[in-house]
Parts: structure tokens; sequence; C-alpha cells
């Protein structure tokens, strides 16, 4: 694949990235000027950068499929001798995806936060930071260069972490940010050393450069490049075992949740690998890696799923079981895995953020309480709510026709074809976890929607979301949200129905990407004895949450559950393990540098000082200060030169 | 007379003039023993440059009466200075610079 310099409309492609940072700027540093009208300034830019993206969508799609990559050079960032890097933007069908994901699905969260933030004295705050996300994630998938890419990488990073810590007078909020910027340093590290390594193997850090290079450059790079590019995606993308951080992320803002599970943030890393193709296709091992990290983590998150009452834990464990399906797709090194990784993300990107306002929504009427035991019976106060919610439910879960039957069903299959043992395991793994979904998305979905009410007792203040809720301590009163909260709720459902059917159907998708992951075969029929077995399997798990949550009533106090629905409520041990593990020794480490430092050290440095200090102050003693004893020594000394030069003559 | 009368009269003039410098504390009294020691030391040339036959040590002999000169110029300035300050010219006392 070849790239040529854009021309067109694609020439103002800097404009995709201008809007969001111009927002950013004037809400950050505009101070309570912009109070009043900030958040419709915060709302106009990412729209605006979607109607761009719209036209550069068409822009692409009026030249042939093979002309599709264009570059746009905006200015050279660092010129040295002969190394040179560009900021510059490529556009091609895999960056324009995402361009459309992030701003669709971006704006609509932005106009749902004018409702969800309402009451917050600092919602133009809140604006800059998300526009400031959206243009981080922008500068991320456009770059055309590993460098630039870092920048939005990073920037991604801050801005997650100055929302997930919005509310920093909450202390758990301060420490989930702390714990988000943290653990996604482990990450970077990963990039910046994968980085590092591109630039002495190949000279350059341009896309094109490194994939032109890396065929020749030996399977020990490529195998290196690939784990290291696992590493940053498992920092971004939460998988196992960086994936603590996605879970204590929920003490933001409820659109901060889906912005970052659905368009922004966890997307990185299934794109991070997605673009660097052409290096995992050299590499097996790395492969094998990333396959293994998706399994585990889909079996992971949907554990966790299944354990937690809160409902945006709930569905934080969801995400990272959704994500793990991406990698996992993503590590077969097949062209039609990478299709359906990306189709599994946009359509995730629907079906989650409709779930995630949806969830927003529900706390919203009801006093910011997000225990799901609390709920019940929602259904009746909250219609709208309850039924875009169960848009996004069937399509999580895979029922057709709704879009996760089409790209899940895909990523199972695709398992599958792969062949061996491997693709069998992975595909049965893959199985579960769809079983496991069907499971933990009934129960919450039971939990808040059916059943009776419980929630007649007053909330107490550290099970809701923000201490500033409008009547503290009261009952509260469910109601349905304000419109300007429905509307983009009503847009995501609709998505969640149709997106994956459209994009998987005649692999539409699929050959949009081609130029990028390379062509892709002719695609199964949509019903076969995979999918049935899996709607089956699917089924089975609705039927069971059923038989718990839908048949008896659910106990407003959760029982103390066996071994491995505690072990799911503390998230699998991940905190535990990384505390005893990493943490522990890592101030032990920190005590015997200190104490080395100051025993061995500084204990060198000073006794030396001391050693001088003493001896001359002995020496000292000596200096009487009377002449005659000075001419006596004087004479003495006299005498005896005297004395020597006389012996050695003699 | 024979030379080694004159370098024995040196040796005794040295000698008095050290133990002098050595024990005695008024400052005025070290310097004349210094200035008796430096002398000494002049005779014993003179002497020495007679015993030899040549004009070496009687050269120096001048070298060291200028270099005594200045000495005296620059010692009796320093003891006046110090005599104007604490009354007394005990070497004894002149030791501020210690501590």
């Amino acid at each position: 694949m070849t790239t040529v310099p854009a021309v067109g409309a694609l020439r103002f492609a800097w404009l995709l990235l201008a809007f969001p940072v111009f927002g950013a700027l004037v809400l950050i540093f505009g101070g309570h000027r912009t109070d009043r009208w900030g958040h419709l300034l915060g709302v106009l830019m990412p729209i605006a950068s979607l109607v761009y993206g719209i036209i550069a969508f068409f822009a692409l799609l009026s030249y042939p499929a093979a002309a599709r990559s264009r570059d746009l050079h905006m200015f050279t960032w660092i010129p040295v001798g002969d190394f040179h890097v560009d900021a510059a933007l490529q556009i091609d069908p895999l960056s324009i995806t995402f361009v459309l994901l992030i701003t669709g699905v971006g704006s609509l969260i932005h106009i749902y936060s004018i409702g969800y933030m309402a009451h917050d004295p600092a919602r133009r705050r809140f604006f800059g930071y998300m526009n400031l996300f959206l243009a981080s994630m922008l500068l991320l998938v456009l770059a055309d260069n590993y460098l630039v890419l870092y920048v939005g990488w990073e920037g991604v990073g801050l801005a997650s972490y100055l929302l997930i810590g919005f509310w920093q007078f909450k202390p758990s909020a301060a420490a989930a940010a702390k714990k988000a910027f943290i653990v996604n340093r482990i990450g970077d590290t990963g990039l910046t050393i994968a980085i590092f390594l591109m630039f002495a193997e190949f000279g350059t850090m341009n896309f094109t450069g490194v994939f032109h290079g890396a065929p020749a450059a030996g399977s020990g790079v490529n195998t290196a490049l690939g784990l290291l590019l696992l590493l940053a995606a498992c920092g971004k993308s939460a998988q196992v075992p960086l994936q603590s951080w996605l879970l204590d992320a929920m003490e933001g803002p409820t659109p901060v949740s889906a912005l970052i599970h659905a368009a922004t943030m966890v997307t990185a890393g299934v794109y991070l690998l997605v673009r660097s193709n052409p290096i995992l296709a050299l590499s097996p091992t790395a492969r094998l890696a990333i396959t293994v990290v998706g399994a585990v983590t889909l079996l992971f998150g949907a554990i966790i799923g299944c354990a937690k009452d809160d409902i945006k834990k709930s569905l934080a464990g969801s995400t990272m079981s959704q994500i793990g399906y991406m990698i996992l797709a993503a590590g077969l090194g097949s062209p039609i895995g990478y299709a359906f990784a990306i189709a599994h993300l946009v359509a995730h990107g629907f079906f989650k953020a409709n779930l995630f306002l949806g969830a927003g929504s529900v706390m919203h009427g009801m006093n910011d309480e997000v225990n799901m035991r609390r709920y019940g019976g929602l259904r009746k106060v909250m219609p709208v709510t309850y039924v875009t919610f169960l848009a996004g439910y069937l399509a999580i879960i895979g029922i057709p026709p709704f879009s996760g039957f089409f790209t899940k069903d895909g990523i199972i299959e695709s398992c599958f074809d792969k062949g061996g043992t491997s693709g069998d395991i992975l595909g049965t793994v893959a199985v579960i976890g769809a079983a496991i979904t069907g499971f933990y998305m009934t129960r919450m979905v039971l939990m808040t929607f059916m059943g009776k009410p419980r929630w007649e007792q007053e909330v107490p203040a550290e099970r809701r979301e923000t201490p500033a809720a409008d009547t503290p301590g009261s009952a509260p009163h469910p109601h349905e949200s304000p419109a300007v909260m429905i509307w983009p709720m009503i847009v995501l459902a609709i998505g969640s129905v149709v997106v994956g059917g459209f994009l998987v159907v005649n692999n539409r998708l699929a050959n949009f990407l081609a130029p990028v992951i390379g062509p892709v075969p002719a695609i199964h029929a949509l019903f076969n004895v995979t999918s049935d077995i899996t709607l089956v399997v699917v089924l089975l798990g609705v039927l069971a949450a059923w038989t718990m949550y839908g048949r008896v009533e659910v106990p407003a106090i959760a029982p103390p559950g066996r071994l491995l629905t505690r072990a799911a409520r503390q998230d699998l041990y991940g905190d535990a393990f990384n505390e005893s593990v990493l943490m522990r020794p890592g101030q032990w480490l920190t005590r015997l540098s200190v104490y080395f430092d100051s025993r061995g050290i500084d204990g060198a440095v000073n006794s030396a000082a001391a050693a001088v200090g003493g001896s001359s102050g002995r020496l000292r003693r000596i200096q009487t200060g009377f002449v005659r004893s000075y001419a006596l020594s004087m004479f003495f000394g006299a005498v005896l030169l005297v004395a020597a030069l006389l012996a050695v003559r003699l | 007379m024979s030379p080694s009368a004159y370098v024995t009269l040196s040796v005794i003039l040295f000698a008095i003039g050290g133990v002098g410098v050595l024990v005695r504390r008024n400052a005025i009294i070290v310097f004349m023993c210094i200035e008796l020691m430096l002398n000494a030391a002049n005779l014993a040339f003179v002497a020495f440059a007679r015993m030899h036959g040549n004009l070496d040590g009687q050269v120096i002999a001048f070298f060291v009466m200028v270099v005594a000169a200045a000495e005296v110029v620059v010692g009796l300035a320093i003891l006046m200075a110090i005599f104007r300050t604490r009354r007394s010219t005990s070497v004894d006392d002149a030791s501020l610079l210690k501590n």
C-alpha cells in the first residue's frame, strides 16, 4: 500500500484536530467567563469534527481502493541531520473508521453530558477535558508515524486522568485517577521502547517505513516489537495483567465512562495492534501471546461482571471482556480477524455507549444510587431508558439481528477457522465468554428494570456517585431523564441495532479496510453450526440468570456468596496481586535503596569529612602561637638538616 | 692571627645570638640577637674567603648586609606597630592568629 499526498477536501484534515483542540483551549483557559455558554461550545466542536469526518469519508470513498491512503504533511516536527519526524496525518480506511466512531459516539456523549452534568458547578471544565480527550484520540488514530501516535497516546492518558479524577474532592476518585495514570504508564513504557527499537532498527518511525523495513529485520526484532506493542495495548485497553485501573475508573462521571469505554481510550490498544498488522504478521510468537491475553481477559472481565452489584463496575467488567474479544481477534493474524476486531470495536462503541448512558440515566433518576440491589422495577418509571438499554443488551449478548450477533460470532468463527488445537481452545473460550456475557447482562437488566422496586430506602452518601446530589439523604424518586439525555440514547440504541449487520453483511467493513489489513476472503454464511451453538449457549446463560435473579426475589443485601463470587467481587484479586507482587516488593526496594543511600553512600562521604575535621582539630593543638617555640622548632630543624647533610657528605 | 680564630669567634657569636632568640621575650632583644647571628655568619664568610683566597665569600657578606638592612627596616616597623597597639614588645603577647 502506497501513501499519496492528500488533495481536495482531505487537505483540511487538520480541522478534525483543530475543532476539539480549540474547544479544549477556550474552555480550560477561558475561566469562568465561559461558564454560561461553555457546554454549547464543547458540544459544537465534536459535531464540527464529525461533519468534516463525514465529508472526508466520502472524499476518500471517491478514490479507487488502492489510492485511499492519503498523507497530509502539516509541519516538520524534528529535523535532525538525516532524521526527520513530520507532524503528519494519514487518512486511510482504518483511521477514517475510527474518526467517524470517535466523533460520532463522542458527539452523542457530549450532548448527553449537557443534561447529566447540568447541576455540576464545574460543567465547563468538564467539557474542556472531554474535548481534549477527543482531540488526543483523534491525533492517535490520524498519526502517520509512531511518534505522533505516541503524543496522542499520552494525551489520552492525561485526559483520562483529568476526567476520572474530575470529582477530585472524593479521595476515591483522586486515587482512581492516579491508579489509571500509573498503570497506563507501564503500558506506555512498552510503546516507548518499541519506538526506540524501531528507530534503532529502521531509522524511521513512519508506518510505511517501519512496515517496509520489518520483513528484513529478523524474527527476533519483530517478536520484540509485537510483544512491546502488546504491552502498550494491555495498558490502554485494560487487558490482563494491566486491567486493574478500569474498574476503579468508574469513579469518574458516567459520560466519561461511556467515552472511555466506547469511543476513546480502551479502543486505542486494538487500533495499535491492527495498525501494526505487518509487524504481527512476521511474528507467530507475538500473535500467540496476543490471543492468550485476549482469551484470558475476555473470561476475566466476564466473571467480574457477573459478581458486581455496582451497575457501572459490572459494565466495566463487560468492557474488559469485549475488548478481550477484539484483542483475541487481532491476534489471530488473519485479515478477517482484523476486520472483525474493528467491526466488533465499532459495534461495541455503539452498544456500550448506549448501555453506559442508560446506566447514567438510571443513576440520574435514582439520586445517584449505583447499587443494582437497590433498583428493581424501573421499566415502568423509565420506559425510554428501559427500551434503549434493552437494545444495547440484545446487541451485546448477540441475539440476531442485533449488532453483537454479527461481530462477536464473526470473531468466534475466526477463532475456529484458525485451525489446530489453539484455534479450538480459543474458539471454545470465546463461546464460554459469550455464555457468561449472556448471564451477566441478563442479571443486570433483571436487577435494574424487572422485579419489585427495592428503592424505598434513603441512599447513604457512600453509595452515591457524587455527594453533590440535588437533595442529599432523601429517598430517591425515580423519574425519566430530560430530552437532552434521552435523544442520544435513542440514536445509540438504533446504532446498536443496525451497525453490526451493516458492517458485516456483504463484508462491507472488511472490504473497505482491505488496503490496510489485506484482502479478505469471502465470508461464511451468517447462520451456521457455530453461530447456532453460540446462540444456544448464550440462551443458556440468559436462562441461568433468569433462574437466579428473575424467578426469585433479589435480596437487597448481597448474600455472602460462594468462593468464586467472593473472588469476583474483589476483582478476582487483581488489586491484591498487584499489591503483594508489585507494590510491596517495590516499597521494600525503595526502603533498601534509601537505607543504602543514607548509610552506605552518605555514610562514606560523611565519615570522610568527619575524619578530616577530627584530625585537623588535633593538628591545630601544635600551633601554640608562641614565636619562641616556632623558633625552637626551626632551630632543631636546621640542626637536623645540617646533621643530615654532614651524614650524607660522610 | 690564624683565620680559624675568626671562625671560632663566629661560632661563639652565632651561639649567643641563637640562645638569645630562643630564650628572650623582648622583641627588640630577639631582633638584636638575629642581627648578631647574621653578622656571625658574615664573619665566617669573610674568614673562609680569606682562607680559600677567593672573593666569593666577601661578596656574599655584602649581600647579607643589604638583606639585613632591609630586614631591620621592615622588622622595626612591625615592632613599632605592635608596640603602639599593645604597649608591649613581648613576643608571647602577639599570638592573635592562634584561635
